[in-house]
């Protein structure tokens, strides 16, 4: 008998008589205002939200806020900066001091956005930057996390995150400190 | 490298902790913060009792259903590219992993925050056989360097002060001395730290939630130290206990609106991935543990203890976990949920557990999948008693428990010899035979019991 196989049987012979799943369907969020929402939260954890027009009001408002002498990698080819390769190594990418990227959706309750593989360039990418930045349209943005399941659905993606603000920890005597070992901050371009 | 092993129960070990009265009222207060953020987070969703109850009924179909949802995932997992491994023991867990960096020829690896691994020892296996790991959760990064195990689920060094972490680090890190401000201390932690994902080519993650319908795992951190390790690998290992199953993806709904607001009163945890695939020129393999789960599946009194999504809120909330700190209970898994756990695992050996409560309740109240947890503690307690594993003092406490709860009679007769004793002797209850009135004053007794109150002010 294989380890899988005394394993499965245990389970089979241990496990109590079978209860029903509950319906779900009942959950689900009516925030009125999801944009206003959106931006209470995410800021409340220490994130940024900059309401935009288009691309060339982000791009002041990215010279603005971030060093641009330093290397910025992006996947969207609207704002003219390096772009991100899906073909090289992840580890090149170690000293992006700001990656811009898109993001599928974003949810109010929480504050955290949706991004998928197909959207991230690389999959290290929102992870070793130094600083995040993330464009998401302001229709997509959902009240509650039911209505985020909805739309992922089973996805094509291989790796999917929500993401929901700069790196942090509390582990040294509960203090918040932002910034662990991902970006020391996450700004959200929310695109009217 | 391995963890000093301790003989001492759960008393002897409260009992060094205890000595340091500013450090426990500071961690009595720390933990109990947590506990009010979760209630602040708790109470801003309306729904939230509902939502407690569907976790627990989705749980329920969970444990019932296990098998067949097993053979689910493991077939979505194949069908994505995950190999799949079954592990009975935490010895073959070790052997699994072990072989999987021996034939891809890596003596590094970088693991994230993964109680299970602990519990497995996996850590000092692969450093006997020249595998250097390194935790990369901040907490587990501080206890590794420490040699100590984790004290919380969640917040692994919560017990430590920040001029003990500034020790540690001047000593490890070679940072100045003196340091000790939490930004700093971090910020100097964080250059080495990232320095650690760069070379290793393998990392190991837990799994907070296994997705039956499409083979994926979800693995919920806030410092993003899972993703730093895993999308630089070339080897990506998952490492879960049976439990960690849910039936369904929409359930994560459920879930992730549960578990860092129970946690630590965050609305999500920062980053909540879900693997599915490996990327290009990647492998990925997820070791499925049972590890002593599927005893407590047919153990009908501790079976719903397999619901528990990990998230500390029990602990947190605790006042025993709140004044004796995590390592008092000897067992990776501390607290509320750690005592109704290791019995299960060795009962001799964890006997003291279950008694290490008050029996209050709060552990149960704000559990988010609702575990009977303070239930299962006083079951335990008879279980152990019945296997003789109980030490004296306990056994003579429960059965003259047993004996004046048994009749009303009892109970009052009971009630007026104890208030006497208090009033006239106390001595003979505050003594050191009494273990409860260590550290503790007795309050003086009421000088009538509700019955003969009652019937002096209304029976004529
Ligand atoms: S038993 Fe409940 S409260 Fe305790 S860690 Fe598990 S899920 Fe959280």
């Amino acid at each position: 008998m294989t380890t899988r196989e005394k394993i499965l049987g245990e389970v089979l012979q241990n496990q109590p008589a079978s209860l029903p799943l509950p319906d779900i369907s009942r959950f689900q969020g009516n925030e009125p205002d999801v944009v206003q929402k959106y931006k209470t939260v995410f800021e409340s954890i220490g994130g940024k939200v900059f309401l935009v027009d288009d691309f060339s009001t982000m791009k002041c408002l990215l010279r603005q806020h971030y060093d641009t002498s330093k290397r910025i990698a992006t996947t969207l080819p609207e704002l003219g900066f390096e772009l991100i390769s899906p073909d090289v190594d992840p580890h090149t990418y170690e000293d992006v001091e700001l990656a811009i990227i898109r993001a599928h959706f974003a949810v109010a309750e929480n504050g955290a956005v949706w991004l998928s593989d197909e959207v991230m360039g690389q999959r290290i990418i929102p992870y070793i930057c130094q600083h995040l930045a993330v464009v998401v349209r302001a229709e997509t943005i959902v009240p509650t996390l039911h209505e985020a399941y909805e739309i992922i659905g089973e996805g094509t993606y291989g790796f999917g995150g929500f993401i929901g603000g700069p790196s942090k920890t509390a582990d040294i005597e509960q203090a918040l400190v932002l910034g662990a070992h991902g970006p020391l901050s996450m700004a959200v371009f929310v695109m009217k | 490298m391995s963890y000093q092993t301790t003989t001492k129960d759960h008393a002897a070990l409260a009992e060094a902790f205890i000595k340091d009265e500013e450090r426990v009222d500071w961690h009595d207060g720390a933990l109990w913060y947590i506990r009010e953020k979760r209630d602040i987070a708790s109470k801003g969703i309306p729904e939230w009792e509902e939502l407690r109850e569907a976790a627990s009924q989705i749980k329920s179909n969970v444990i019932s259903n296990l098998h067949d949802y097993l053979l689910q995932f493991e077939a979505n997992l194949k069908k994505n590219g995950i190999v799949v491994h079954w592990a009975d023991t935490p010895q073959e867990h070790n052997e699994i992993v072990y072989a999987i960096l021996k034939a891809k020829e890596i003596n590094q690896m970088v693991k994230s925050k993964s109680m299970l691994t602990e519990e497995c020892g996996l850590n000092e296996y692969l450093e006997e056989r020249g595998i250097g790991v390194i935790n990369s959760d901040l907490g587990e990064y501080i206890q590794q360097i420490d040699n100590e195990p984790p004290s919380h689920i969640v917040l692994p060094c919560i017990h430590k002060r920040k001029e003990e972490i500034g020790e540690l680090f001047h000593e490890h890190l070679g940072t100045e001395k003196g340091l000790s401000d939490p930004t700093k201390l971090t910020r100097v932690a964080r250059k080495p730290l990232r320095n650690v994902f760069m070379p290793r080519r393998a990392a190991l993650t837990g799994v907070n939630f296994a997705v039956a319908e499409t083979g994926e795992y979800v693995v919920c951190t806030n410092e993003g130290n899972a993703d730093m390790g895993a999308h630089l690998s070339e080897v990506q290992i998952a490492s879960m206990g049976l439990e960690k199953i849910i039936p369904q993806k929409k359930h994560l709904g459920i879930f992730l609106r549960l578990l860092a607001r129970s946690a630590t009163g965050q609305p999500i945890t920062i980053y909540s991935s879900h693997f599915k695939k490996p990327r290009e020129g990647q492998e990925m393999h997820l070791i499925l543990v049972n590890a002593g789960r599927t005893r407590q599946l047919g153990r009908p009194d501790f079976q719903n203890s397999l619901k528990c999504i990990k998230c500390g809120a029990c602990m947190n909330t605790c006042p025993v976990y709140r004044k004796s700190g995590g390592l008092s209970y000897h067992n990776t898994i501390s607290g509320p949920i750690g005592a109704i756990l290791a019995p299960n695992l060795d009962m001799k050996r964890h006997a003291d557990l279950p008694f290490a409560s008050t029996l209050c309740g709060s552990c149960s109240n704000v559990c988010p999948v609702k575990i009977n947890i303070h239930d299962q503690l006083y079951k335990w307690r008879q279980e152990i008693v019945k296997e003789g594993h109980a030490s004296s003092t306990k056994v003579f406490g429960m059965k003259a428990m047993a004996w004046t709860l048994s009749s009303s009679d009892k109970l009052d007769k009971a009630g007026r010899a104890g208030r006497w004793f208090m009033q006239n002797v106390p001595f003979v209850v505050n003594n050191k035979l009494n273990p409860w009135y260590k550290q503790r004053d007795m309050p003086e007794g009421p000088k009538e019991t509700f019955t003969e109150w009652y019937l002096r002010t209304n029976g004529d």
